[in-house]
């Protein structure tokens, strides 16, 4: 068995989240703070030394627990900070759910934050392991990464690349249209189509448009047995799965590895649906947050997910199957490329999209009726990557 | 019988035209082009190019490595040692650098000659902005192997005179040489080649010589002593330009290249004094090089132009703006040395139960999940081809954009390695490459050795 899962059995019951963006008056302390007060504030009578344990996920903004007692001097709790690459928000939140569903606690909260833009550098920096020099994770920036999904695709499903480019440039042109309806978003306006894809090239065919935001910001979850959720709110949203895998990380080195898809997501998902009990997540999923940190990466996670048929996500996404008024709405926030990527932030940030949708408080994105929400969150790169994949709903079973 | 079992050159593919040097500068600067070393390129790479190529088919070296260039890079530290890892010659033996003058060429073929080793010669020449040195120097490397049996060329004459005078100097640290007034040098040299070519000749038992190798820092002293000793065969010239310590090794590689059995070669080196050589070429010379099209004249052949500008920065005279990333940390110590065999010498390792290779070497095998069952496979000499690409526009390259290539090694293994002496339209999915050894980068007054790829006969 790949796992049991906690189908139900813990909801979460308050969010908060701050706007994403380029805040340089704001430090990690503010908008840990900013994130977490939002939360309190929507959940009456609840205050933070009435939360068990805290779980604080960021992958470089600092270091321990500490990185959220202090600024929000909370006296003397278990406080549990967790690094997953770019998925590490959702990671924070995967371990909170467990220590509830274990009965070890009552009430946690989930907290993600990433400070990014006090680095004074293009892109996502990370501090390197010492090393003997020969890592080409060590030279090769992000963009570049996963922009080695582009020609490898085209060259396997015999896709023009002008077609791909047609396709990766849809979903950059979605997810800002998407984006430009939502006020915490980094990047609040529509994008012509002409424009995205004539954007200074950052790296293969990838331009400036087709990456996602680098941001600043934070975003949390309070979390209780399902049973105990009526006591914070009248409509929690249910965690139906919770599916994270570790790769083997040996795409690199593997040549039968051909750079078209995510084995680490295509598992995940797997995983997600049986503990959800999805058997045909086109048709039941109603909204999906996906981690489309560059356009090809979104168009490949529709076929590893099983959106769409493999070689087909282009078409789909030319024909807008996944825009906001499409069959099945994918990123309806704006996603990393729009609403912008704060690392530890990212994956709470998604859940807070389902949280806002099931309860009808999207706004102009409101979709109709939302039953299911799936959460989909990568950290590291093609051939080396974690996933998580989680399945939220507004109903219990 | 003992003397010269092989030898390879390695002529850099980058030339700078001495029209666009000109232009560039406003002043005349002559016709052809000089060879240039790359960004990434340095005398120990160029000194690797070399010696693979000797030692292709070739038995590794008896004895040592001996490693001669007036640019070190790095001083305190032996620089043949990360020659000899790349090489994959294990840790016995010995690895020594002449480091510092033109003359420490001879120094290392005489020592690899007398101890049965690996001569590599290898340089990186500039001088001033407009300077002759600038102008008609080049870049490049050549190693020759020596030993018992089979030898393709016997040396059968060895001379020297040496005087202490003041031609050509440079202390540590400048980047460009002094040199005294052109006759001073012209009228010390001239006498000391005499010398010592007279008694080579006369210990070889010849008046002349079949082919005649010159080479010497001094322009006007090689061409005087040419016309003193013509050869009885014409050797079409390289002229990739004075190489430095590399320079004699390449005009000898040049002379075999095109040498026939039973020839004798006239070596002269006029370098703070004169040192005179004379081989004598066997029927066992159908030089590897020349099998595997690696002449120097089939490696001149393969150019690419770069501007002034261009190679003025890889220089390190100009500084260019580099994109607002960081530099890459320094190689760390202890991991480099935990990894000599992959980092230097490009070794993975190959699963016995399964046949899985990998890279870098790893002991759990991601196949069939063997932990310790692997040995060792050296994948330096292997080519390969490209699986998918990028071209990083972001990412820290002291010459960017940087190009990342996914690279399918024939006989199986697969690593993402940077393509060099290419531009971002020579490469697509299915682009042949071959494996170069470089320097990726310089953090902390570390240099970065790894190897890249660079598409065949690009």
């Amino acid at each position: 068995m790949a796992s049991n899962g906690i189908r139900d059995r813990v909801a979460i019951v308050g969010m908060g989240c701050t706007a994403f963006g380029e805040h340089w008056d704001r430090s990690a302390d503010d908008l840990l703070l900013d994130a977490v007060q939002e939360c309190f504030s929507s959940t009456p009578g609840v205050t933070q030394a009435d939360v068990d344990a805290y779980w604080l996920g960021t992958m470089s903004s600092g270091q321990s627990g500490l990185v959220l007692s202090r600024p929000l001097r909370l006296d003397y709790k278990p406080v549990t900070r967790v690094e997953n690459f770019c998925a590490t928000g959702s990671e924070a939140f995967r371990n909170a759910c467990y220590a509830v569903a274990s009965g070890a606690y009552d009430l946690v909260m989930a907290v993600g934050v990433e400070k990014l833009k006090d680095s004074g550098y293009s892109g996502l920096v990370r501090s390197q392991t010492p090393g003997d020099g020969t890592a080409p994770e060590s030279a090769l920036t992000a963009p570049a990464a996963f922009s080695l999904l582009d020609p490898a695709y085209c060259k396997k499903f015999d896709v023009d690349p002008g077609d791909m480019r047609d396709a990766m440039t849809h979903v950059a042109w979605k997810n800002h249209h998407n984006g430009a309806l939502n006020p915490r978003a980094q990047f609040r306006k529509e994008v012509a189509k002409d424009k995205i894809a004539a954007s200074p090239l950052v790296a293969g065919r990838l331009g400036v448009f087709d990456c996602s935001g680098v941001s600043d910001g934070s975003a949390c979850a309070l979390i209780c047995r399902s049973e105990d959720a009526h006591l914070y709110t009248d409509k929690p949203m249910y965690v139906k799965a919770l599916a994270m895998v570790a790769g083997p990380a040996d795409g690199p080195i593997d040549p039968a590895y051909d750079y078209t898809t995510f084995p680490e997501v295509v598992h995940a998902a797997a995983d997600a649906y049986r503990q959800a009990g999805v058997t045909n997540p086109r048709e039941e999923i109603s909204l999906a947050e996906v981690h489309d940190c560059f356009t090809p990466t979104e168009i490949v996670l529709m076929e590893d997910m099983g959106f769409s048929e493999r070689g087909e996500a282009w078409r789909d996404v030319l024909a807008g199957d996944f825009d906001l008024d499409g069959k099945l709405p994918i990123n309806p926030d704006g996603g990393l490329k729009s609403f912008g990527h704060p690392v530890g932030a990212s994956g709470l940030r998604m859940l807070f999209e389902c949280w806002l949708q099931f309860r009808g408080e999207a706004g102009e994105r409101q979709l109709t009726d939302p039953k299911l929400g799936l959460t989909h969150n990568l950290g590291g790169r093609p051939g080396t990557c974690v996933s998580f994949v989680s399945i939220v709903g507004s109903e219990k079973g | 019988m003992s003397g010269l079992l092989a030898y390879g050159a390695y002529v850099p593919r980058h030339r700078l035209q001495r029209a666009e040097l000109g232009s560039a500068l406003g002043v005349p600067a002559g016709k052809g082009a000089r060879t240039v070393a790359a960004y990434d390129e340095d005398s120990t790479t160029m000194a690797v190019e070399a010696a693979r190529r000797a030692l292709a088919g070739a038995r590794p070296p008896v004895g040592g490595v001996y490693f001669a260039t007036t640019a070190p890079a790095y001083v305190d530290k032996t620089n043949a040692t990360a020659i000899h890892a790349a090489l994959d010659l294990g840790h016995e033996g010995f690895a020594v650098d002449f480091a510092g003058s033109v003359r420490g060429a001879v120094g290392a073929l005489r020592a690899a000659a007398a101890g049965s080793g690996l001569a590599a010669l290898s340089d990186v020449r500039s001088g001033r902005p407009g300077s002759a040195d600038e102008r008609d120097s080049g870049d490049g490397a050549a190693a020759f192997l020596f030993g018992d049996g089979g030898v393709i060329a016997e040396v059968v004459a060895d001379t020297s005179a040496t005087a202490e005078f003041l031609d050509r100097w440079r202390a540590p640290g400048d980047t460009a040489s002094s040199t005294w007034e052109e006759r001073f040098g012209l009228e010390m040299y001239l006498p000391l080649i005499k010398d010592a070519v007279t008694r080579a000749l006369s210990a070889a038992g010849i008046e002349q010589a079949d082919r005649v190798v010159i080479s010497s820092p001094h322009a006007r002293t090689a061409a005087a002593t040419a016309k003193s000793y013509p050869a009885r065969l014409a050797t079409e010239p390289a002229p990739l330009g004075f190489s430095g310590a590399a320079d004699l090794g390449i005009g000898l590689a040049n002379a075999l290249d095109q040498a026939g059995p039973g020839e004798t070669i006239l070596l002269i080196s006029a370098a703070d004094g004169c040192d005179a050589t004379v081989l004598r070429t066997t029927d066992r010379l159908v030089s590897p090089s020349q099998q595997a099209g690696d002449t120097v004249a089939a490696q001149l052949a393969l150019s690419r132009d770069i501007r002034y500008s261009t190679f003025l920065a890889w220089r390190g005279v100009i500084e260019k703006e580099t994109g607002r990333r960081p530099e890459p940390d320094r190689p760390a110590g202890p991991p480099s040395a935990r990894s000599e065999a992959w980092k230097f010498g490009f070794v993975g390792s190959r699963c016995t139960e399964c046949g899985r290779v990998h890279l870098p070497p790893t002991r759990v095998c991601s196949n069939c999940h063997s932990v310790d069952k692997m040995e060792r496979m050296r994948i330096s000499e292997a080519p390969g081809t490209v699986a998918t690409y990028t071209v990083d526009r972001l990412a820290f390259s002291p010459s960017p954009p940087m190009i990342d290539v996914v690279v399918d090694f024939d006989g199986g293994g697969r690593y993402t390695l940077e393509m060099t002496d290419a531009s971002p339209d020579e490469v697509e999915i299915g682009t042949r490459v071959e494996t170069t050894f470089r320097r990726l980068y310089t953090s902390g007054g570390v240099h970065n050795y790894f190897w890249k790829v660079r598409p065949v006969n690009g």
